[in-house]
Order: structure tokens, then C-alpha cells, then sequence
């Protein structure tokens, strides 16, 4: 992957808003931003009913997913771009569950909804209806998706890269600063994970940084890129931004995404925890 | 706005003695902004956390005690910087104008 495949500029929509073969996708994590105006022809996921099992703490299933693509209309051969709020932290989510079942035609767009509405581009209320599809979902590419056990077992051995802001990765902060804090879990970050905030590889605009600062930026923080790596976060969709910068922009194959993040790892027993700024020791 | 306090959106639910909220409203001239996006960044200037404007021009952090920075964009609009402190069991109102 590169950034010419994975990403598509504003210019690169607005110009493909007709493609019958192009399906613009918004996915936030306020799930209202998309019934207060999107992109022309776009339609919505909602990552908390339609991307989340509703019974097991889980992400949905192959079978789910791929049902949920075929009543939205998406189909195997369509170029399928996501955009988003937040920088596109659940655009980029969802992006990873794209790849998480093996389709590999997708995009996110740079920026996502906020340069668009920074640009003052145009934003719709009408929602678009698409017929239905039978999309062929593949089994889980788990080569994306790290799972507790093989975390706890990196700690060491392999990259770990919470993404997380400082305060929550030094554990003064639980959650991300714009929601209450009350959670269960205990506050921290895994020993030897190194703290690169998923912000630090976009800018202001939500734009990603040029693949020769994305590069110095982990590189600066410690990343082995000889070695394998694991991102995570609170939720694991800022991971996501994460993981698609690693693995979609830069190249790095060996990178994972570590879905069940802080509020899984933070809440078990007895695996070591590191409180403060600095990584800790594997010990 | 139902239950609004000065400067927000309702806090009902949330045990305000336990957060460190900061509010405000983004507004040109006597005007709300409601496509604004505010950044939280913290003593060092790191990001933390944004929140897209409401359409009252609203906005609110669950920060933690201290100094903190809120960048403004919007659109047609320069970059609005403005320091706050913020203690917990308070809430520091912010009011921007672009």
C-alpha cells in the first residue's frame, strides 16, 4: 500500500461524486454529524450499532459485516472512500475493518469532514438510497488484529505504540479529554510502549504529514522498524489512524491493530501497568 | 436550550465535582459559529482533544486540573489561540471570538 492507493484528496470526491463504482462512506464518533449535513451521495455507518457486535464485546463478524454491506448497497468491486469527524479516527476504523475482511478497494479521504468543512465545501441532507448487493465478506485477515495474549507477550520483544494523548497514556487522564472520565479500568499505559499521540502524524487541518515526516516521527520515538509492531489506544479506533498510517501509508506490513486497547488491557488482572511519562521496563 | 447552563449544553448525568470542565461558545461578531472546530492542547501544546462546534457555537472539555491552550479554526477564519486553567469541580467558561 501507499499513500497513492489509500488516500484521495477533496478534489479527488468532489470530482468522483457521479462514479457509480465510488461509495463515499462517513463513519463518526458523534453518529448525529452525518444527519446534520454529508458529502453528496454518501452514505453512513454507525460505528456503535453497525460495526460493534450488540451482544459480545466484539467487533461484528464476517457474516455480519458482510450483511451489513449488502443492505447498505456496497458491493465487492466498488471503490469504497470513508471520511469522518475526529480526523477521521473512525473513518480510519472502519478502514481497517474493510481490510480486516479483505476488501482491499478502499480509501480514506485526507482530512476527512473537517477540511471539508474547513474548505466550505458542499454538504447535503439528502440520504441517498442504493440497491442491494450480495457482498462476499473474507475470513478475518488476522494479521491486522493483535489480541491480548500476543500483546501482553510483546511487551519487550515487539514495537508497542499507544497513541493515546500524554495525560492518558501517563494515566492522568482515563479517557480522551471531551468525554467524562468515570471508567472502571486502571489508568496507565503498557510497559516498553512508547507514546506517539495519533495527532502527531496529522495536521491541524486533519491532513496526514508527508511520508518523510511520518517516517523521522516514529523513528524519533524509538519504533525498531526491524521489528514487528502494535498500536493501540483507548477503543482502538485512534489506533486505527495509527495502523493506517504504519501499514497503509508507510508500508510497514508488520504492524497491527490492537482493537481491545486500553479499556481491555486496562481492566485485566494482574498484567503489569506503567504509570508516568516514561515507557517503563519489560521486567 | 433545555437544562443549558451558561456557555453549554446540559451536564445533567455528569458528576461535575469529579471533572475538570471547560466550556465555551465560538461566535463572529454577535453570531454563533456552528462548523468551528476547537483543540484542546495540553501545557506543552500537545494535542488532546477537538470537538466540532454545536449550532449554538458551543463547545466542552472534561479536561484535568491545570493549563491548557484551545485552538479555533473555522472556516474563512484565522487560527484563534486562548490559554485556561482548569480546576476540578469547576467550570472555566471560554468564550471565542474569530
Amino acid at each position: 500500500m501507499s499513500r497513492e492507493t489509500a488516500l484521495v484528496t477533496a478534489d479527488w470526491v468532489e470530482q468522483h461524486l457521479d462514479d457509480p463504482k465510488v461509495v463515499i462512506v462517513e463513519v463518526d464518533e458523534d453518529t448525529t454529524a452525518y444527519d446534520k449535513g454529508h458529502i453528496r451521495g454518501a452514505i453512513k455507518l454507525d460505528w456503535t450499532t453497525d460495526l460493534q457486535d450488540q451482544v459480545r464485546r466484539d467487533a461484528v463478524n464476517k457474516d455480519q459485516f458482510a450483511a451489513l454491506l449488502s443492505e447498505r448497497g456496497v458491493g465487492n468491486e466498488d471503490t469504497v472512500v470513508l471520511y469522518g469527524g475526529n480526523n477521521n479516527w473512525f473513518a480510519a476504523y472502519a478502514y481497517w475493518y474493510f481490510k480486516l475482511y479483505g476488501h482491499q478497494d478502499v480509501k480514506l479521504l485526507d482530512g476527512g469532514r473537517k477540511k471539508w468543512e474547513l474548505d466550505s465545501r458542499e454538504l447535503v441532507d439528502e440520504v441517498p438510497t442504493r440497491e442491494q448487493t450480495t457482498f462476499t465478506a473474507q475470513d478475518q485477515d488476522t494479521d491486522i488484529r493483535a489480541f491480548r495474549d500476543e500483546v501482553v507477550e510483546a511487551i519487550g520483544v515487539k514495537n508497542l505504540i499507544d497513541v493515546r494523548s500524554p495525560d492518558e497514556y501517563a494515566g492522568r487522564l482515563l479517557a480522551p479529554a471531551h468525554l467524562p472520565q468515570e471508567q472502571a479500568q486502571r489508568a496507565g499505559h503498557i510497559p516498553t510502549a512508547g507514546n506517539v499521540p495519533w495527532s502527531k502524524a496529522a495536521n491541524d487541518d486533519g491532513t496526514f504529514k508527508s511520508d518523510e515526516e511520518l517516517k523521522e516521527l516514529y523513528t524519533q520515538a524509538g519504533v525498531d522498524w526491524g521489528k514487528d509492531t502494535i498500536a493501540y489506544c483507548r477503543i482502538g479506533e485512534r489506533s486505527s489512524h495509527t495502523w493506517f498510517v504504519l501499514h497503509e501509508l508507510l508500508g510497514e506490513q508488520s504492524t497491527k491493530n490492537y482493537d481491545g486497547s486500553w479499556t481491555e488491557y486496562g481492566s485485566l488482572i494482574g498484567v503489569p501497568i506503567v504509570l508516568g511519562d516514561e515507557p517503563g521496563t519489560a521486567s | 436550550m433545555c437544562g443549558a447552563t451558561t456557555g453549554g449544553v446540559s451536564l445533567e448525568g455528569v458528576d461535575v465535582t469529579k471533572e475538570s470542565v471547560i466550556q465555551g461558545v465560538v461566535t463572529r461578531g454577535e453570531q454563533p459559529v456552528g462548523n468551528a472546530y476547537v483543540r484542546l492542547l495540553d501545557r506543552t501544546g500537545e494535542f488532546t482533544a477537538e470537538v466540532p462546534t454545536s449550532v449554538t457555537g458551543q463547545f466542552r472539555f472534561f479536561a484535568a486540573p491545570g493549563e491548557w491552550t484551545l485552538r479555533t479554526l473555522a472556516p474563512r477564519a484565522d487560527v484563534v489561540d486562548r490559554r485556561v486553567v482548569a480546576q476540578q469541580g469547576s467550570i472555566a467558561e471560554v468564550n471565542v471570538s474569530i
